[in-house]
């Protein structure tokens, strides 16, 4: 099967720093694939250029065999790759189930007018995203908190609505950034087994992560970073047995 | 749920029409002798009323911008003004220049060209909105500032086209067919006819796939476009419409005032949008009208008070307090009086209700952009 | 060729190129109204006073929006208050020498101004410090209002005159060079706008206050951690934004008319050169200013006076679109702060 993902030679320089350096690797359909690396390794800033947030200095992003070079965010997030963020970013003027409604922008077509005098295929089409919404909502688990509003919630289910959101997306691809970060032995067990479910799914799975014990035993797949360059690749125990990459762990802590 | 909600608005909308209805029919039939301004106490008078009207309109759509879709503008009259100049030129040719002598005296004219209008000052707002919102905060306020003022200086410099610094004058009373809607009592429900469409276009929206869009684009950019929402098109969308319910207004106040000069649509003007915005709620469309009729009424009665207590005639003397209370309003009610009303009413209910207060973060941060 | 404009010798040729368009057209649209070359020297040296003005104002902009976020409204209504103020003092009958008298009234209204510009801070800026920079401004706006009616109430609708600085008269000493005529009072404003550079370097290099200041203006939660207040350094930004304002307004009193609304135009003119310069930078905003005083004086007089405020505002928009980091900045700070 060919790859969903194919990134290669990404380089991302921001004034003279490199934060990404010729950085190549696939991903494969079904997987769920990690990126790992000490802090300031690059990894948030390859999740930005694979979602169009920022353009790559070069290199190419090929996504279902299409390059997503010079493609607007909201654009990749049409073709089927959506993503969270490391520090949640919700909509906190709405309600949790708002935020997910505008997660199924694309699902709809509905224009400006159609909107303003209540047409009724905007009546119709309204009715549905808010049953898909509600669908994404008990997929994690919130939807007996549809109404309330987002950052009322706990953080942990924050990190839950923001997963729901991109899922109303559709996505082919879901890039997850440290979407363990904050939660607690218990949360990080149910966000394990919801990843699970989302591949189960059909959905391929890109996570960036920092805790190391999480990843090991939910990635089929681990991609190392460091200084912004690639330093070993491969399944969890090939990677723990690399000596660069027990190198780059132990000159962090060091 | 979702069909509470759209109750609640329509019994909003149907009681506040019913009420403006009555007020106005009041003045129309003069019951027991009762007029509109004898029925507020002389603080409002049906003249006001209608200029409250007019100006929801501009707010209405301000709202839109700015509180829903977070885009500041200070040049918002700038778009009220060439609603009211487009309208006051092209209804007037035919007495000035005699163009099309035939059809510029029919009823429809007018009315028609203030659709005209529209499309031509949503028309503009187009090309100029698509580089301007790339400016954010500060930066996109003082471009519509300047796109305002530079507006603004232009409406006073040709006076063979606009009137120069007297303005245009004999700008025709609307009619249907042979029925005048004139004197002011008739206006007075074609303005706030005009006024609750929009307040009911602007609920239909923010309540929709577009308004979703637009508070998104608001709260977090990249979040809305991570979520495929094409935030530069919202953003001259919401833009757009704004300029185009501005001039709506601007042509009901054409035809309203039978003139038009610059001086309505100065910097000053903007402000006082930006403020009657500010003050009814931004992200509230009820809050429009009521924001610019207390800033109106707080205005009028200051002047009077002011007036009597100084024993001066002239002046403005009743900015100082004006100037305070917007001050105030942004220090202690950053978020309006319709807002913080409600927030004190909500409150109260929690705690009889004895369900605990969620605490409510005020807004999402934008922080780890490119690491 | 695209690449090529984005480089930066591509940049240089790009600008160059636009400098000799504008002087091609300015010069064309000059010989259709028959100027003649002294017609150009007399709109320059008359462009750079009214320039310098907004030079000090902006340096007043710069110096706010840097420590604060805040885009102040309200300095122009400084510059209202310093003529207006100076005015009045002058005209109290003391028993001074009439240059003294002229001194006293000049330092009385600064210090006067400046305290104003603190009681502002203090009373509508700090109190809602924790607000969103655009409700500050708003809250700016608020007092320009507020301060302009005041005016109104103090000094009534009609405009006044101060003396000119030289001859303590109304009537100024005027330097002919052949046609081009200059004004004494010229010479004191573009004297102050140097002195002022020079106490306002002197003031945030050498001294502890305004090295804390500059400290604030460059990272705050890092200037609060060695123990400088930041509430204090929003205080001192506004005092000495209105410090520059007054005595904007005091050298300029003469040769205008001061009138209790002055302070709308030169306030937003004085913004134009703000963002002129990058809105950042001191050397910019009097960069700024003086091309802004230059531009809009060349460009009115070879076409229109009316058009003045115009070009100055098409000029703002232009900058904001093309270049909001200004003309001078490569593409650091204000770029980064566009977002």
């Amino acid at each position: 099967m060919p790859p969903i993902l194919e990134v290669k030679n990404l380089r991302k320089e921001f004034g003279g720093l490199m934060a990404v350096f010729d950085v190549s690797f696939d991903v494969q359909p079904g997987e769920i694939v990690a990126i790992i690396g000490p802090n300031g390794a690059g990894k948030t800033t390859i999740f930005n250029l694979l979602s169009g947030v920022l353009p790559p200095t070069r290199g190419d992003i090929r996504f279902d065999g299409q390059s997503l070079i010079g493609l607007k965010p909201h654009v990749i997030t049409g073709l089927g790759l959506a993503r969270t963020f490391q520090s949640v970013q919700l909509f906190g003027n709405m309600t949790v189930m708002e935020n997910v409604m505008v997660g199924c922008h694309q699902q709809a077509t509905y224009g400006l007018i159609d909107a303003a005098f209540r047409l009724p295929h905007a009546r119709r089409e309204e009715h549905h995203i808010r049953e898909r919404a509600l669908a994404q909502l008990a997929h994690v688990g919130l939807e007996s908190h549809a109404e309330e509003p987002a950052l009322s919630l706990p953080f942990g289910r924050q990190r839950l609505l923001e997963i729901a959101r991109a899922l109303a997306t559709v996505p082919h691809l879901l890039l997850l950034d440290e979407a363990g970060s904050g939660l607690n032995h218990s949360e990080k067990a149910e966000l394990e087994q919801l990843i699970r479910v989302i591949r189960a799914g059909g959905v391929t799975v890109l996570l960036v992560e920092h805790d190391i014990p999480f990843v090991m035993s939910l990635a089929d797949h681990i991609i190392v970073l460091d200084y912004g360059q690639k330093i070993a690749e491969g399944t969890p125990d090939q990677v723990q047995a690399d000596e660069r990459v027990i190198a780059a762990y132990l000159g962090q802590e060091a | 749920m979702k069909a509470l909600w759209a109750r609640r608005n329509l019994v909003n909308v149907i009681a506040f029409t019913v009420v403006l209805a009555a007020l106005g029919a009041v003045d129309i039939f003069r019951p027991f002798g009762l007029s509109f301004s004898a029925l507020t106490g002389r603080v409002v008078t049906l003249d006001t009323m209608i200029r409250i009207g007019i100006l929801t309109i501009v707010v209405v759509g301000l709202n839109l911008l700015m509180g829903y879709a977070g885009q500041v503008s200070l040049g918002q009259a700038g778009f009220y003004a060439l609603g009211a100049y487009f309208s006051g030129i092209l209804s007037t040719l035919a007495t000035r220049h005699t163009i099309l002598p035939g059809i510029t005296g029919l009823w429809w004219w007018p009315w028609l060209m203030i659709v005209v209008s529209m499309i031509l000052t949503g028309g503009f707002a187009y090309l100029v909105g698509k580089p301007i919102l790339r400016l954010k905060g500060n930066y996109l306020a003082m471009a519509t500032l300047g796109l305002g003022v530079i507006i603004h200086i232009l409406a006073g410099q040709f006076p063979d086209i606009t009137g120069g610094y007297d303005g245009l004058t004999g700008v025709p009373r609307l009619s249907i067919g042979s029925f005048t809607l004139w004197p002011m009592q008739r206006y007075y429900f074609l303005v706030w006819g005009a006024a609750i469409a929009v307040i009911v276009i602007s609920l239909s929206l923010v309540d929709s796939r577009i308004g979703r869009a637009l508070r998104a684009v608001h709260t977090s950019e990249v979040a809305a476009e991570a979520s495929g929402v094409d935030a530069e098109q919202y953003k001259v969308q919401a833009l757009v419409l704004s300029a185009i319910f501005a001039s709506l207004a601007g042509s009901l106040y054409a035809h309203f005032q039978g003139a038009v000069s610059p001086s309505p649509f100065s910097f000053r003007a903007s402000v006082e949008l930006v403020v009657m915005a500010a003050v009814g709620g931004l992200a509230s469309t009820w809050g429009a009208p009521f924001g610019v009729g207390l800033i109106y009424v707080v205005r009028d009665l200051l002047k009077s008070q002011l007036e009597r207590l100084l024993n001066v005639r002239s002046g403005e003397y009743e900015l100082i307090v004006y100037g305070i209370i917007l001050v105030s309003i942004m220090i202690f009610m950053p978020e309006g009086l319709t807002a913080s009303s409600v927030q004190f009413m909500q409150g109260r209910r929690r705690r009889h209700g004895n369900i605990e207060p969620q605490r409510v973060q005020s807004n999402g941060t934008v922080e780890d952009l490119g690491q | 060729m695209r690449q090529f404009f984005r480089g930066k010798i591509g940049k240089i040729v790009l600008a160059t190129g636009l400098v000799f368009a504008a002087i091609a057209l300015c010069v064309w649209l000059g010989s259709r109204q028959r100027l003649l070359p002294q017609h150009y020297v007399q709109l320059t040296l008359d462009g750079m006073r009214g320039g310098s003005i907004y030079a000090l104002m902006a340096l007043g902009f710069v110096v706010v929006y840097r420590v604060t976020g805040v885009i102040n409204f309200a300095q122009g209504e400084f510059v209202m208050l310093g003529a207006m103020l100076c005015l009045t003092i002058h005209k109290l009958p003391l028993p001074l020498p009439p240059a003294l008298k002229l001194i006293v009234a000049i330092i009385a209204a600064i210090v006067l101004a400046t305290l104003i510009g603190a009681a502002v801070e203090r009373l509508t800026i700090h109190p809602a410090r924790r607000s969103p920079p655009v409700t500050l401004t708003i809250i700016t706006v608020g007092v320009t209002i507020t301060l302009r009616a005041g005016a109104l109430l103090a000094w009534g609708a009609d405009p006044y005159v101060l003396p000119a600085f030289s001859t303590l008269a109304l009537e100024d000493h005027i330097f002919r060079f052949g046609s081009v005529i200059l004004q004494a009072q010229t010479l004191w404003i573009w004297g102050t706008l140097i002195v002022v550079l020079v106490l306002l370097y002197f003031f945030l290099e050498h001294t502890i206050m305004g090295k804390a200041l500059r400290a604030c203006a460059v990272n705050q939660r890092g200037a609060q951690l060695v123990g400088i207040n930041p509430g204090r350094m929003s205080m001192l930004s506004f005092a000495l934004a209105a410090a520059l304002g007054a005595i904007g307004g005091i050298v300029l009193g003469p040769v205008t008319r001061p009138i209790y609304d002055m302070g709308l135009m030169l306030g937003l003119k004085g913004f134009v050169a703000a963002i002129m310069g990058g809105l950042v930078s001191v050397p910019g905003a009097v960069v700024g200013g003086l091309l802004l005083g230059v531009t809009e004086n060349l460009a009115a007089g070879v076409t229109n006076p009316t058009y003045k405020s115009v070009f100055a505002f098409v000029i703002l928009i232009a900058i904001l679109l093309f270049r909001p980091q200004g003309i001078l900045g490569g593409t650091g700070q204000a770029t980064e702060e566009v977002k």
